[in-house]
């Protein structure tokens, strides 16, 4: 029962062939078979959640029948729970109760979701492999010398591994779709705007946005059902109307035009991977799409305004992790600056104060305009590509990732893990919904193919994945854990 | 040498809104610390500002009110600085699209003469908490309560040329916002705040010399000594033959002197950029008509209308519409007593001595606009004479009872009664015979110290006129 | 742009962070690749471009002026390191 997919554990409660209890409890003995080894959750919270699934069984009997009612989740530790530690992945909140909960997280409880506990990150999202977190990295399922990819790393681990029915994740640069693709499963980033971001704690305010992580597009859609919307606690909340995104799930790709960016099949992408996500466009074509190359001019700069833009909002954004009010203090500080700087400095990783460096320097006087306005205006640039190129497309197909995941300490080189984003970064720059969807295998790993709409083009970039998913199986691919358990 | 000193400043005023400027956490003075502290407010992680809408139609009725471009688009920024009563480690203000533009201001000084003064503009921007240096076992203490409550901060043209015309636009600028009714701009309080920015250049010289910033001064008798001792100290140090350093410093009023404020190894460094959590800030000519259209009568349409309609001087119309209280003060008993003349004098004369001599504002003064209204009311009734009055007065800053009551309780009332006032006449002439050859023989000032006895005999309250006019008659 | 550990120790003051002597030559190289890759950007030109600031077109909303909280003292300084009569404590504040 565990490995099915939201909207199979939805219709299984409903039917009655299990209650959320007893659905409950076996993913809490799944967690604890395994979280070990894998080291996904941080936090376990086995007996609000299984207050939680009582309710929902008492709801059910009678007569709810709200589409995710009893589906147990985890949430991506980035997402404040009010009366549960609220980490960020960092030991600057490694003993911080939220104190109320995200938005996110209270369309969850109201659709009566479980919350089983909070999911393993890498430190403030920063990160791409989730070896940045302070509770030490997150295993592959699929082969645990490997990362799961990053941020959302925990999130992705969980449900290739069946720890959870689904899971949130958030994405600034990639952090949803790159671990999807890494652990084989289903990650989609919805426009910038369409989820609150209230009690989701920042990294890169014009950037981040937070998302499904979970077993199939189909999933992914009610699971945006029950996330996106207006928020007036998030000024940047767009005010557009939601709409039910699993109703255009059932709509032919017959007519439907693909842009295939020449610079995403480019110099640095794998063989294999090159292989998947042909094949699965020639999977495309069967369905009646066609294909076309498009050009995004401005993609290799991508990585480079990223890397002014999120580390400049994040070295403001972490500004109040100061010792004062929440979150860790150093021992004994002697005096006010003493404070700052060794609370900031013990408790934050290095990635994380690598970037917050990075950002304060290309803020600091003389250089923003070299650095933070260039970077806007590149980011103008890219925009303006991803426009051009849906005038003549519906969808942008490419890559995830240009490899697999790649092993446990592989890269120690920052800029190296920057361009693991190469392909995922830009639609964060322009905002713009993507999702990685698993799209074949090399060497036993998970390839990650990823779809990009329009603004606001939720449903349809939902619909090109799921009809893909009706067409293949390799959404239904599940690592062998039998070794890994105890 | 000659010299010329060049004048800024940049005022805060505290709108006074009912929440804070991101936050629906209340934003009174006074309450107890960190009570109005919320999760936003203390920058909890996650949270996000949402912007509150009276504080932009506070901001565009004050630039409305000085004339000033009114930005179509206001832009928020983050300004990044560490202190413990900053809790997010940033300020949101707004750097390059202000929510005010140029304006300006006329300024009255104390010759009569008045000034214009340029106003660069007006920004939106949150406020700091406090830290509180009472001893907790060698620590300070934050309150946060403050945080995060609505600031307009002023910035002038450097036009200002002395102390006591900068004191004089601090109380034009005091004077529109509570006109407005935007802000209680108390000093004492710190809901208007002053940084001054000095400089002083050779007189003709057009370059401006190096300045200095004066921080936080919590009174308009401060700003002048300051500005005086700053001004002093920089020509003191120039004709040394040292030179002016760009600093920030205190005013230290005890010692009367200005004193340089601890720099950092590392100059500060703000690392404004556009706050990602808000959007551009954007209003039309309909939202500012709407604005336009609530605007009250400000301090210099009024000080020309009461000229013109109670007849008073320029100075007096300028006095009495300083501060907005006064105005309505004045205005209320002016009609109701009916004599708009002998009220200014009231008001400008035995009730601006009290409130000086007290050190209260007008809201706080003993004698309320109904009873002074009164007061007057009865002098010109001939109830009581205008002497009688100032004991009444005087009465009334102890007792809170009406007029009337008071006159009659104190048998103060004005003795008008022909009877009465012919026994007194009598008695005087009696009394003062030699006087009273003096008149018959046509000395015609001795009838003042006649009447004189008459009211003396009378403690006062004998209607003079009355007096004058028996003694006359009797001593035909 | 050159970056050398003077910058380094620049930058790590205005953002408060401790670097010691010992990691600064590290920390110096990792943002001088870092910062090698950002200026791949100064290879275009942008001079007539308009800057994005954010993805979202839109102009901000507001709120009516309403006190839609109330007090959490004790609760919120819970979370604190360290608390007393109401204040949040600190290093002594010298100005």
């Amino acid at each position: 029962m565990i490995e099915k997919t939201a909207a199979e554990l939805a219709s299984a409660l409903n039917n009655g062939e299990i209650s959320s209890v007893e659905l409950t409890q076996a993913y809490l003995d799944r967690i604890s078979a395994h979280n070990e080894q894998l080291n996904a959750f941080i936090t376990v919270c086995e007996e609000s959640a299984l207050n939680q699934a009582k309710a929902a069984d008492e709801k059910r009997a009678n007569g709810d029948s709200t589409p995710l009612l009893g589906v147990p989740m985890a949430h991506k530790d980035i997402f404040c729970t009010e009366g549960v530690t609220t980490s960020c992945g960092s030991r600057m909140l490694h003993n911080f109760i939220a104190p109320y909960n995200a938005t996110v997280v209270e369309n969850f409880n109201a659709a009566g979701a479980v919350m089983l506990g909070k999911t393993n990150m890498d430190e403030f999202a920063m990160g791409s492999s989730n070896e940045t977190s302070f509770f030490g990295p997150v295993r592959n399922p699929w082969d645990l010398e490997r990362v799961p990819g990053g941020s959302s790393g925990g999130s992705a681990a969980a449900i290739a591994a069946d720890l959870c029915g689904m899971a949130t994740g958030t994405d600034t640069g990639g952090s949803i779709r790159q671990p999807a693709a890494f652990c084989g499963i289903t990650g989609f980033k919805p426009s910038y705007g369409r989820v609150s971001r209230w009690g989701m704690i920042a990294f890169a305010s014009s950037l981040d946005q937070a998302g499904p992580i979970c077993k199939s597009a189909e999933d992914a859609a009610l699971m945006t059902n029950v996330m996106a919307g207006l928020d007036i606690k998030d000024s940047t909340s767009a005010d557009i109307a939601t709409e039910d995104y699993t109703a255009q799930l059932g709509q032919s790709l017959e007519g439907i035009k693909i842009g295939i960016p020449k610079q995403h099949f480019a110099e640095g992408l794998s063989t294999g991977v090159e292989q998947s996500i042909r094949d699965a466009l020639a999977e495309y074509e069967k369905l009646g799409a066609t294909l076309k190359e498009i050009d995004l001019p401005n993609n290799h700069l991508s990585v480079s305004a990223y890397y002014v833009v999120a580390p400049a909002e994040a070295s403001a954004n972490l500004s109040r992790y100061d010792g004062v009010r929440y979150g860790y203090r150093c021992e004994n500080p002697v005096d006010l600056e003493d404070m700052y700087k060794r609370t900031r400095s013990e408790g934050f990783g290095d990635e994380v104060k690598r970037r917050i460096m990075v950002g304060t320097y290309a803020l600091s006087a003389g250089f923003y305009d070299a650095y933070y306005r260039k970077a806007q205006k590149i980011r103008r640039l890219i925009k303006n590509d991803f426009d051009a190129a849906f005038k003549d497309v519906d969808v942008v197909i490419g890559p995830t990732s240009p490899h697999t995941a790649f092993k446990l300490g592989a890269k120690t080189d920052p800029v190296a893990m920057y361009l693991e984003d190469i392909y995922t970064i830009a639609v964060n720059l322009a905002g713009l919904p993507g999702i990685s969807i698993p799209a074949g295998m090399s060497d036993g790993l998970p390839i990650g193919m990823h779809i990009v709409g329009n603004d606001f083009a939720e449903s349809r970039v939902l619909n090109v994945a799921h009809q893909f998913q009706l067409a293949t199986d390799w959404h239904k691919q599940k690592p062998d854990l039998s070794g890994a358990g105890s | 040498m000659e010299w010329e000193t060049v004048i800024g400043l940049e005022v805060h005023v505290s709108l006074s809104t009912k929440s804070k400027l991101f936050s629906g956490t209340a934003s009174e003075f006074g309450a107890d610390p960190n009570t109005q502290a919320n999760i936003f407010d203390l920058a909890m992680p996650g949270t996000l500002p949402v912007f509150n809408e009276e504080a932009l139609r506070m901001a565009v009725k004050f630039g409305l009110a000085i004339d000033a471009e009114i930005g179509k688009r206001s832009v928020f920024d983050r300004k990044n600085y560490f202190y413990p009563d900053l809790p997010k480690g940033y300020q949101v203000t707004q750097l390059d699209f202000p929510t005010v533009g140029k304006g300006s201001l006329t300024i009255n000084l104390e010759d009569g003469s008045e000034r214009v003064i340029g106003v660069t503009r007006a920004h939106i921007e949150e406020n700091a908490g406090k830290s509180l240096h009472e001893d907790f076992h060698g620590m300070s203490g934050i309150d946060l309560n403050r945080a995060g409550e609505p600031l307009l901060e002023i910035v002038s043209e450097p036009e200002i040329r002395n102390a006591k015309e900068a004191v004089a636009y601090l109380k034009k600028l005091h004077s529109i916002v509570r006109y407005l009714d935007i802000s209680d701009a108390i000093m004492a309080q710190g809901s208007m705040r002053c940084d001054v920015n000095v400089s002083i250049r050779p007189k003709g010289e057009t370059e401006l010399g190096t300045r200095t910033e004066i921080k936080n001064i919590n009174s308009f008798r401060f700003v002048e000594k300051a500005i005086n001792s700053e001004v002093q100290r920089q020509q003191d140090v120039i004709e040394d033959g040292g030179r002016v350093v760009q600093e920030t410093r205190r005013y230290d009023a005890d010692r009367d002197e200005t004193f340089s404020m601890r720099s950092k190894e590392f100059a500060n460094d703000y690392r404004y950029f556009p706050e990602p959590d808000l959007l551009p800030v954007e209003i039309d000519d309909d939202y500012i008509d709407a604005v336009r259209a609530t605007l009250p009568e400000l301090p210099d349409a009024r000080k020309t209308r009461f000229a013109a309609d109670y007849g008073l001087s320029e100075y007096d119309a300028g006095v009495l519409t300083a501060t907005r209280e006064m105005a309505e003060y004045f205005e209320s008993v002016a009609k109701d007593s009916g004599d708009a003349k002998l009220t200014a004098n009231w008001v400008m004369g035995d009730l601006q001595a009290l409130l000086n001599k007290n050190d209260w504002t007008i809201d706080q003064s003993p004698i309320q606009a109904d009873r002074l209204a009164t007061l007057i009311a009865r002098i010109k009734d001939n109830t009581i004479s205008g002497k009688i009055a100032k004991t009444v007065f005087e009465t009334m800053i102890e007792d809170s009872a009406g007029v009337d009551e008071i006159i009659e309780k104190q048998g103060l009332k004005q003795v008008t009664d022909s009877g009465a006032i012919e026994k007194l006449v009598d008695e005087v002439i009696a009394n003062n015979p030699d006087q009273v050859q003096q008149f018959k023989d046509g000395k015609e000032q001795v009838l003042g110290y006649l009447v004189g006895q008459a009211m003396k005999l009378s403690q006062g309250k004998a209607n003079p006129g009355q007096v004058n006019q028996l003694l006359r008659e009797k001593m035909q | 742009m050159a970056f050398d550990r003077s910058e380094v120790e620049k930058v790590a003051h205005l953002a408060r962070l401790h670097i010691s002597d010992a990691e600064a030559d590290e920390v110096t190289s990792r943002i001088t690749d870092i910062l090698e890759l950002i200026d791949k950007m100064q290879s275009v030109d942008t001079d007539s471009v308009e800057p994005l600031a954010h993805p979202l077109d839109v102009k901000q909303r507001v709120r009516p002026d309403q006190v839609t909280e109330t007090d959490r003292r004790e609760q919120l300084q819970k979370l604190a390191p360290e608390a007393e009569s109401g204040l949040y404590l600190v290093p002594k504040v010298i100005e």
